[in-house]
């Protein structure tokens, strides 16, 4: 094929530009217009039709503004209505409405305020646990006694093998032993399941008998320690036993057309479905032993509606009454809070029974230190204060219930009756857990005192500190007495022996100082009778109130340190670090507290360490408003920081790595040395020493000293001194330095490019062309060589050295994908850049060009691919953009080509042959593709060249003009191309050629015929 | 057409409820199915229409009260009082009453109240008494808390149990016993006849 030579079109970019420009048509006033605000001017008789405002009727009379989405209401909208109508007398009497319905919804419903029982259960499974052996022992059908033994031995055989089958069946018994926790646990869940299973195959018998023989399991008080959970489980199997039993007999009240509404009266509910409940009831009371039977009877509680209205309400009171039947006061403490739980799900409102459980339970306290249990504790080796705390949960389960919307008289009343008791710090614990927080903060002396009165060898007293600080941690005690409260607190805690009760103690009460003793910084306001110097008033309080901070974390890393303590108790100290950053907002205060770093290297475990570097710098960058350069805070932040980087190995998962990087990265982002730029410059390279394994810190690092160069850029407004020019070269240099660095081949190309586009800007060139014309730079000094490093063609010189170097596969997010569509992107974003780089004097024209090219050629592309070709493509673009005789753009105070070579007729012969060496690459890879499976390509390919001839060739060129025709004809050839698009573009040929100097156009129109579908 | 009812009444009380059932099969011809239909019922005397007069009866039981006691010297000290709230029953309302363990040295393990039915059948020869447990319910589980009143309550069992029933020669009544069984093997019953109605 001959060679083409290679006109480029001349293009005149300004009037192009404003030819594509839409034309700007004035509004008339009368106009429609979306956005145009919509005015309704009394209108009532004339109808005005305009289109798209629903509004044109409205009665609204005056002539503001009206929204088309608010006139789509007719009248006031709700809420607007609301907000009228909110003047105080109206306002208080809804509140006064709300409030009264809300009393009155308290008492049929437990207000989403009540921490359900939910929320405790995991807590007590987690807290009460036993490595003893346990078992199960369970006995079904005791009522039948011995009635089949008179049966033959075969049957016998028989039946026994059919118990095995089914452990339920009447008179087998089953006892499991010297089971670990863990099988409890599970063997419980699988009673639980054969109940359900039970039920659903309706062998109801069986499953009332699961359930008897399951709430026995709760009279058995050995392995004690465990029974707190026990009791979780248990009481788990019996809630759904009592939802089945509910459900069943609701359904049965279920005529065939209608559902029995919520809140259904007894009257409503049919006779059999009456029958059955009652049966139910039959059946439990004759159950003979005590604690199943008050079980099962509390877990059907709910069921009473179905029989009378005042059903739940005789109900309650007996049942309460019953549990004093139940001798051991472990026992029944538990049983109380059972039925305390079922009473508030069922009936709230009967605060009655649940007081009568609190003060029952008074009596029954004295049974604590009677010789029954004192004799249990000896027989299974339990102690006092591990003894007491089982009690916790059920009581504090039964106050919370009672204290819930109580009044305050009620609550005095229980903590005095509290205090008579002997050894009652058990009582006042549970008095501190369930009650108001408030109510305990504003007596907190008092309860100090009670504490330290409370006998040493019962309740452990750090539990009763812990209980306390919990609730000063939410309510604020008074203003007077809050140093003292700490003062006493920490007397107590500070002589903890034990680490581990010292931590949880500690834990609570930092949160407590943390709260108490630091204020934010809107709070700090000068006394208003005072006047002292500004200085004082600002950092005096801040000074007083972090003292008491520091001090308590000094103490807590006097009790953690000696004998490495702190190794067991990391999530306490973690927790405390997290309480003290939550309150410290302002960073340069907190790293100003003395201790805070000494009580950070309490973390030696490496994985704790990072995880509490992790929330540190986590808060700053959520709390930190504005860039800092802090060195308190600075030098902290790059230690922790360093902590952070420093904790990445060959181990380390990618996700790990990517969420270190963004705190750190979010670092680095918050320090700003405002104007001192050389500053600036040297802390990245300090971050860069110290970042070095963790890419996108680094990727990050070269984006901040880019921008830092833009910024001096700009406080130049362009024209740098000699020292702003060598500083933003320090920058150039720097990222020069830092890329090749990196791993990511893409990173690595794009960064290079941005890089070099920066390094542009900033008139980072290899000479100074800006004063120099086209002659003179051969004259180029050795001076400007020597800054070839920093320059921006050393950057483009290494992005074109790169490209060899990028796979044919990359890997995304985990997945293996070819590079190429990559490389393409990254390649004519590359050549848009080109346009505009000036050459070097030393090498030849369009050397970066030709360079590129050489590199493009001998990359080994895919196979049956043709991204060469396309590259190609848009390096003919690129040339006729650079044979222009003004460029498209250019970059402020850099000379291109364009003023360089001032349209040299040798620059344009050697850019025309560059061209044509592409087009007869192109050409020939067209011939290549006349292979049968190669049509379709070849049909696309060809096309896409006529349109790339059409948008930049001369075609006034015959030799192109014929190219052309050909390449449309080969488009065509094989019936591969697509009709409508050659429809489309003859068209656009056509309508191209009424431009003016674009004549010749419709006669190359003439010559493209459009292929018929016969 | 060689179609035969036979109705059957059969009582079964072993069972969690149930009365009587009423069976009633039908036989058909060979080419016809059986058809068999059962139903329960329950059989209740006709209420009675005098007035039931309360009669409470209170209790105090240490050991100085007990009967047939071996060794009264070997027993541990104790006082249990309390009362029922009537001895006259009502067949559908609970048996209720209160007791209170005082003192006890030893430990207590269980307290239960035991439904006995009496039945007695007379003749010329004599009389048979025939005594049957027919419900034991536990009120108090362990060593009870001192001075504080544990309730008496028990549902009389619906299918075990009728009004009073006394003629000539064939009677049918009803007790109850209040056990208490102490560490290490003492057993105390206390026993109080009923009267039950129907109303």
């Amino acid at each position: 094929m001959a060679v083409f030579p290679w006109h480029s079109r001349n293009r005149n970019y300004k009037a192009e530009f404003a030819s594509c420009r839409l034309e700007a048509v004035p509004l008339e006033f009368g106009d429609y217009h979306p956005l145009k605000p919509i005015t309704v001017t009394e209108s009532k008789t004339k109808k005005v039709s305009r289109k798209g405002s629903t509004s044109s009727t409205s009665s609204s009379s005056s002539s503001s503004v009206v929204d088309p989405l608010s006139s789509v209401l007719d009248g006031t909208d709700p809420l607007s209505m609301f907000a009228a109508s909110a003047d105080p007398a109206a306002l208080a009497a809804t509140t006064d409405n709300s409030r009264k319905k809300r009393d009155r919804d308290d008492n049929s419903i437990v207000g989403s305020d009540f921490e359900p029982w939910a929320s405790k259960r995991g807590e007590i499974l987690a807290r009460y646990t036993t490595t003893e052996k346990l078992s199960i022992n369970l006995f079904m059908g005791s009522e039948k006694g011995k009635a089949g033994t008179a049966i033959s031995a075969m049957s016998e055989k028989v039946r026994t093998r059919l118990e095995e089958l089914d452990d339920f069946e009447e008179g087998s018994q089953k006892e499991l032993l010297n089971l670990t926790q863990q099988d409890y646990v599970n063997r419980i869940e699988e009673l639980n399941q054969s109940l359900k299973d039970a039920w659903a195959s309706d062998q109801k018998v069986k499953a009332l008998k699961i359930v008897i023989q399951c709430s026995k399991l709760l009279s058995d008080t050995s392995v004690i320690q465990f029974y707190p959970s026990k009791f979780v489980l248990i009481t788990d199997i019996l809630d759904t036993f009592g939802k089945l039993v509910y459900e069943r007999i609701f359904s049965m009240c279920m005529d065939n057309h209608s559902i029995l509404p919520d809140h259904f009266s007894p009257e409503n509910v049919n006779d059999t479905a009456k029958e059955t409940c009652l049966n139910w009831f039959f059946k439990i009371a004759s159950i003979r032993e005590l604690i199943p039977r008050f079980y099962v009877e509390a877990s059907i509680l709910k069921c009473n509606k179905f029989l009378s209205k005042t059903g739940i309400s005789e109900c309650l009171p007996r049942l309460t009454c019953m549990v004093r039947g139940i001798g051991d006061p472990l026992v029944s403490v538990y049983a109380r809070a059972y039925l305390c739980r079922v009473g508030m799900e069922v009936a709230p409102h009967l605060k009655e029974s649940l007081d009568k459980n609190f003060f029952d339970f008074l009596l029954t306290f004295k049974q604590i230190h009677g010789d029954t249990v004192q004799n249990q504790l000896v027989l299974q080796g339990v102690e006092l204060p591990s003894y007491l705390p089982l009690y916790s949960p059920a009581m504090d389960w039964i106050f919370q219930c009672i204290s819930y919307h109580a009044p305050e008289a009620l609550l005095t009343e229980m903590m005095e009756r509290c205090k008579k008791l002997a050894n009652n710090a058990l009582l006042l614990n549970s008095v501190m857990s369930a009650f108001r927080a408030e109510f305990i903060a504003t007596r907190s002396m008092d309860f100090i005192g009670m504490i330290k009165e409370c006998d040493e060898s019962g309740f452990p007293k750090h539990l009763l500190f812990r209980s306390l600080g919990l609730n000063l941690a939410l309510a604020n005690p008074p203003e007077s007495d809050r140093l003292q409260i700490l003062n006493e607190a920490w007397k107590v805690i500070t002589k903890l022996k034990n680490p581990q009760d010292y931590i949880n103690c500690a834990e609570v009460w930092v949160e407590y100082t943390c709260k108490h003793f630091t204020i934010k910084k809107q709070e700090i306001t000068p006394h208003p009778t005072l006047k002292p110097p500004i200085l004082s008033s600002q950092s005096q309080p801040w000074k007083l109130k972090k003292r008491e901070v520091n001090t308590v974390l000094a103490d807590v890393i006097k009790h953690m340190t000696p004998d490495r303590a702190f190794e067991d108790s990391y999530p306490q100290l973690q927790s405390i670090i997290k309480k003290v950053i939550a309150h410290f907002h302002d960073f340069s205060v907190l790293f100003s507290v003395e201790k805070f770093l000494p009580f950070l290297d309490m973390f030696q475990k490496e994985s704790v360490r990072v995880e509490v570097c992790k929330c540190i710098m986590e808060v700053f960058i959520k709390h930190q408003q504005e860039p800092t350069k802090d060195p308190v805070i600075l030098n902290a932040l790059l230690h922790i920081c360093k902590t952070m980087h420093d904790s990445v190995n060959a181990l380390t998962l990618e996700d790990e790595k990517r969420m270190l990087a963004y705190l750190i990265n979010g670092f680095i982002k918050m320090v700003s040395f405002g104007r001192d730029f050389e500053q600036q410059l040297s802390f990245y390279v300090e971050a860069r020493s110290m970042f070095c394994n963790l890419e996108p810190v680094l990727v990050q690092l070269i984006h901040s000293v880019n921008r830092l160069a833009m910024e001096t850029r700009k406080v130049m407004k362009g024209n740098h001194s000699r020292k702003t020019a060598a500083f933003v070269r320090a920058c150039v240099a720097y990222c020069f330095i830092t890329i090749p660095s990196l791993v990511g081949i893409f990173t690595r190309l794009n960064l290079y490019l941005h890089s070099g586009q920066v390094a542009l800007a900033n008139q980072c060139l290899s000479q100074e062309h800006g004063t120099l014309l086209f002659r003179d730079i051969c004259r180029a000094s050795a001076h400007n060589r020597q800054q070839w490093g920093s320059s921006a063609d050393a950057f483009f010189k290494a992005a074109i050295s790169l490209v060899p170097e990028v796979p044919k596969m990359i890997n995304i997010d985990g997945k293996m994908r070819p590079s190429e569509s990559f490389l393409l992107e990254f390649l004519c974003n590359f050549f848009s850049t080109l346009l505009i780089v000036p050459d070097h004097p030393e090498h030849g024209v369009l050397f970066l060009v030709r360079e590129l090219l050489n590199v493009i050629q001998d990359y080994t592309w895919e196979d049956n691919s043709d991204e060469k070709i396309r590259i190609y493509t848009c390096v003919l673009h690129l040339l006729s953009a650079m044979s222009q005789e003004t460029y498209l753009y250019h970059v402020d105070k850099v000379d291109s080509n364009d003023s360089l070579y001032g349209g040299d007729s040798k620059f344009l012969a050697e850019n025309n042959k560059l061209c044509e060496t592409v087009m007869a690459q192109i050409l020939e890879h067209l011939k290549t593709l006349a292979k049968d499976e190669a049509l379709k390509r070849q049909s696309s390919l060809g096309l896409s060249f006529f349109n790339s001839i059409l948008a930049h060739g001369d075609l006034r060129s015959n030799r192109l003009n014929q190219l052309s025709v050909n390449l449309w004809h080969l488009a065509q050839r094989h019936g591969c191309a697509d009709t409508r698009t050659m429809v489309k573009t003859l068209e656009y040929i056509k309508k191209r050629s009424k431009h003016p100097d674009m004549g010749h156009l419709t006669e190359l129109a003439l010559r493209l015929p459009l292929q018929t579908r016969t | 057409m060689g179609t035969a009812l036979d109705i059957k009444v059969k009582r079964a009380n072993k069972v969690y409820h149930a009365g009587y059932t009423l069976r009633c099969d039908m036989r058909r011809s060979l080419l016809a199915k059986d058809l068999t239909k059962t139903c329960e019922f329950i059989v209740h005397s006709a209420p009675q229409k005098r007035k039931l007069t309360p009669s409470p009866v209170a209790f105090t039981v240490t050991p100085e009260t007990l009967q047939n006691v071996k060794e009264r010297a070997l027993l541990p000290k104790f006082l249990i009082r309390g009362h029922l709230n009537s001895t006259n029953c009502v067949i559908t309302q609970p048996l209720t009453g209160e007791l209170v363990v005082e003192s006890s040295e030893a430990a207590i393990k269980s307290i239960e109240l035991q439904l006995v039915r009496v039945e007695t059948c007379g003749c010329a020869e004599g009389y048979a008494r025939d005594a049957t447990e027919i419900q034991n319910i536990q009120i108090a589980d362990g060593d009870v808390c001192r001075g504080l009143s544990v309730p008496i309550y028990m549902v009389f069992p619906r299918l075990f149990t009728c009004p009073t029933l006394e003629t000539t020669n064939f009677k049918v009544e009803f007790e109850v016993n209040i056990v208490v069984l102490l560490h290490p093997e003492h057993l105390i019953t206390e026993n109080f006849p009923l009267k039950l109605c129907r109303m």
